[in-house]
């Protein structure tokens, strides 16, 4: 038995006095990716039949450095906002939440990372052309 | 997790079939939700005939008639019959609207009535709403100033006069609230289309000096942001009113005032 008064309940623990930061990140990002998702839909549909030789150059161009880190940087960064939302609308028991959101914001730092990473060994010359990384 | 199946003790099942209503030409089947605390047995869809010759023309009209002529247990919540109090808010047809205000000629083949969604009930078609009322009180929906009262009332504008129309006509029926799935999986902590369109009801009245504290109480992951703009409450809501809209408001607000 529960013997809290409706207005207890409502109030819960008060507010967090966060949350625009979140919903902002999660609409500038979005608006980032729509120039971003087209240049990357565009130039690999351009590159369709070309091998590792060009796929380096093209990576290697500095112009395709830039976009494609801020392309990587601003995926993971909006996937993870996004499923942190969708496990805080549906795992209500607080282990399974916190154990499902430190997988999510973990495997996009992991990945954003190595993506990242890879882009810039290749901007900077850490690849040779037709060799493999 | 958020609950996707009914619980073995909500399940609905086939109830009584009340006899005709007199061989009339021009009868209607209501199939409506019944559900007693005392008896211990599941809800039911008990289905009465209703001879609309012989009735008014709204859902509610229906109901009375039910509960006047072949059912008297029949429970629900009825007050003005038109459209302001809020009482008679249900799902009809599979829309939350007020049975005062729906006509029955627009719904095709049996009128399905159930209680508000996702709320627990009390009996029938009365569900309980401590909780929806308890987070109205929390928006503390009244006018808040620090300055000197005046000599006489506080004036305001045409132009913000006009800035709580398509607000102030809220009732506080909960058709929109009921009507979220996000408020469904998160009603705890989520205040729900109803309730935050109220809170900028207040947000938006130039007469209020308490704007940033009001913003402050709603800046919460929950109370606020578990609006993912699916738009039901919009859809649904009786009066017309835009509760989507409010919310999105509140949300520019937040970002306005941001460094």
């Amino acid at each position: 038995m529960d013997f809290k008064t409706p207005l207890a309940r409502a109030r819960g623990l008060g507010s967090a006095k966060s949350g625009v930061e979140h919903w902002w990140a999660q609409r500038w990002t979005a608006l980032a990716l729509v120039p971003l998702t087209v240049w990357f839909v565009i130039s690999v549909i351009a590159h369709i039949g070309a091998d590792h030789t060009a796929a380096v150059a093209w990576i290697g161009n500095p112009v395709t450095a830039v976009l494609l880190t801020l392309l990587i940087a601003a995926v993971f960064h909006h996937g993870q906002l996004g499923l942190q939302v969708v496990i805080e609308d549906y795992v209500h028991d607080e282990r399974w939440k916190l154990v499902s959101l430190f997988a999510v914001k973990g495997a996009a730092i992991v990945l954003a990372v190595a993506g990242i990473l890879a882009v810039l060994r290749i901007a900077t010359g850490g690849v040779t052309p037709g060799v493999g990384a | 997790m958020a609950e996707f199946a009914l619980p073995k003790n909500s399940k609905v099942e086939a109830g009584k079939t009340w006899s005709s209503a007199g061989g009339g030409g021009n009868v209607k089947r209501f199939q409506v939700y019944r559900w007693d605390p005392d008896d211990g047995r599941n809800p039911r869809l008990d289905s009465y005939a209703v001879d609309l010759d012989k009735c008014g023309p709204m859902v509610l009209d229906a109901l009375i008639k039910i509960k006047n002529e072949i059912d008297p247990t029949l429970t629900f919540r009825r007050s003005c019959r038109e459209g302001v109090c809020g009482s008679c808010a249900m799902n009809i047809d599979g829309t939350n609207t007020l049975a005062c205000t729906s006509f029955i000629a627009e719904i095709k083949g049996d009128a399905k009535i159930y209680p508000l969604p996702h709320q627990p009930v009390i009996k029938d078609l009365v569900p309980d709403q401590s909780h929806f009322f308890a987070q109205y009180r929390t928006i503390e929906p009244w006018l808040k100033t620090d300055s000197p009262a005046p000599e006489r009332e506080r004036l305001q504008a045409p132009e913000d006069r006009a800035k709580l129309d398509g607000l102030y006509e809220c009732i506080l029926c909960a058709c929109c609230s009921t009507s979220c799935p996000s408020y469904w999986w998160n009603a705890d902590r989520y205040l729900g289309p109803a309730i935050l369109l109220q809170a900028y009801r207040w947000l938006v009245d130039s007469r209020d000096e308490a704007i940033g504290e009001r913003l402050d109480a709603l800046e919460d992951p929950f109370r606020l942001y578990r609006c993912h703009t699916i738009m039901n409450c919009t859809r649904t809501c009786p009066k017309s009113l835009n509760p989507a809209k409010a919310i999105a408001e509140i949300k520019k607000m937040m970002v306005a005032r941001r460094g």
